[in-house]
């Protein structure tokens, strides 16, 4: 029961999500990138979809903070950390470029593959390949730490 | 009171125009954005990051499968939705340069997993938690997103 309405509520907000990005118009990559070029022709669209999107998410995270647990689930699960590594900057400069490149990130880019157009299943497909690439990688990194742990014992 | 009357005139134009801008548009767009992420976090407990829930559905090992993808479902609904409501697919302008295209989508996939998240789980959902870690991710792939863009330019690579 409880594992219905949580497939039921991740399909209900994947579609909001999906909603509000074709109607704030960031499914076009060209007001991406018009809104990363501000020394050229600037497009100041994707300030006011991220104005409005924090706005409400903020009003959402305000009041899980006075839940004790999620609707569907025993807890909530957020993320903890809070120190800025290497990691976590190299990985977001890579995304800009790529971001920069294309126009397009994870959100867009998936909701796009519905028109139907081919650039979009191209870049989808390479993006999965990467996201697969990154998690093996990542996996790899850990299982060489854990043998050199025990290298050294 | 012509004088008045052209005023609230144009003043009606002013309006109308500024309800027609798609500043306003993109708005209500975002603030829909954010009750997806507001609904995901208080019924299921969990941030709606985009890149996190496209792996976690890559994952056969991941007990929240179904529910990514039943989220990467409901993302490729979305438009269709829009279609039906507003009798016109969103209007979208891609690059034809597809070798470029498939670059950028591996840095895409590559950098917002290691990086831990995109615009949607850094941006919207981070920025709203004021977590540093967030801050610092969406600080850096903005500035290397201009940085990308304007070199582009530069050297005539579209």
């Amino acid at each position: 029961m409880t594992a219905s309405a949580r497939i039921l509520a991740a399909l209900v907000a994947g579609a909001i999500f999906g909603f509000g990005l074709s109607l704030s118009g960031m499914l076009d990559p060209a007001r991406v990138r018009g809104f990363l070029d501000i020394a050229g022709d600037f497009d100041p669209s994707l300030a006011f979809v991220l104005a409005g999107a924090v706005a409400v998410s903020s009003f959402g995270y305000l009041i899980s903070r006075r839940l004790q647990r999620p609707a569907l689930d025993c807890a909530f699960h957020l993320p903890t950390r809070k120190d800025v590594d290497l990691r976590l900057v190299t990985g977001a400069a890579i995304f800009g470029v790529g971001w920069g490149i294309s126009g397009l990130c994870p959100g867009p880019a998936i909701a796009s593959l519905a028109l139907g157009l081919v650039p979009t299943f191209v870049f989808a497909a390479m993006m999965l390949l990467g996201i697969v690439i990154s998690d093996n990688w990542r996996k790899a990194a850990r299982l060489g730490a854990r043998q050199d742990a025990d290298a050294q014992v | 009171m012509p004088g008045l009357l052209s005023c609230r005139a144009n003043l009606e134009t002013l309006m109308a125009s500024l309800i027609s801008q798609t500043y306003l548009q993109s708005l209500a767009g975002g603030a829909l954005i954010g009750l997806a992420s507001a609904l995901y976090l208080l019924l299921d407990g969990r941030v709606a990051g985009v890149s996190g829930i496209l792996s976690g559905s890559l994952r056969a090992s991941d007990e929240n499968q179904s529910r990514n993808i039943a989220f990467v479902l409901g993302l490729v609904l979305g438009p269709v939705l829009y279609r039906l409501g507003f009798g016109a697919w969103p209007v979208v302008h891609i690059g034809a340069n597809l070798r470029l295209l498939a670059l950028a989508g591996l840095f895409v996939g590559f950098g917002t997993c290691l990086g831990c998240g995109c615009t949607s789980g850094h941006g919207v959902c981070g920025l709203a938690r004021l977590s540093p870690r967030s801050i610092a991710a969406v600080v850096t792939f903005l500035i290397a997103g201009i940085i990308t863009v304007a070199s582009m330019n530069a050297l005539g690579v579209a």
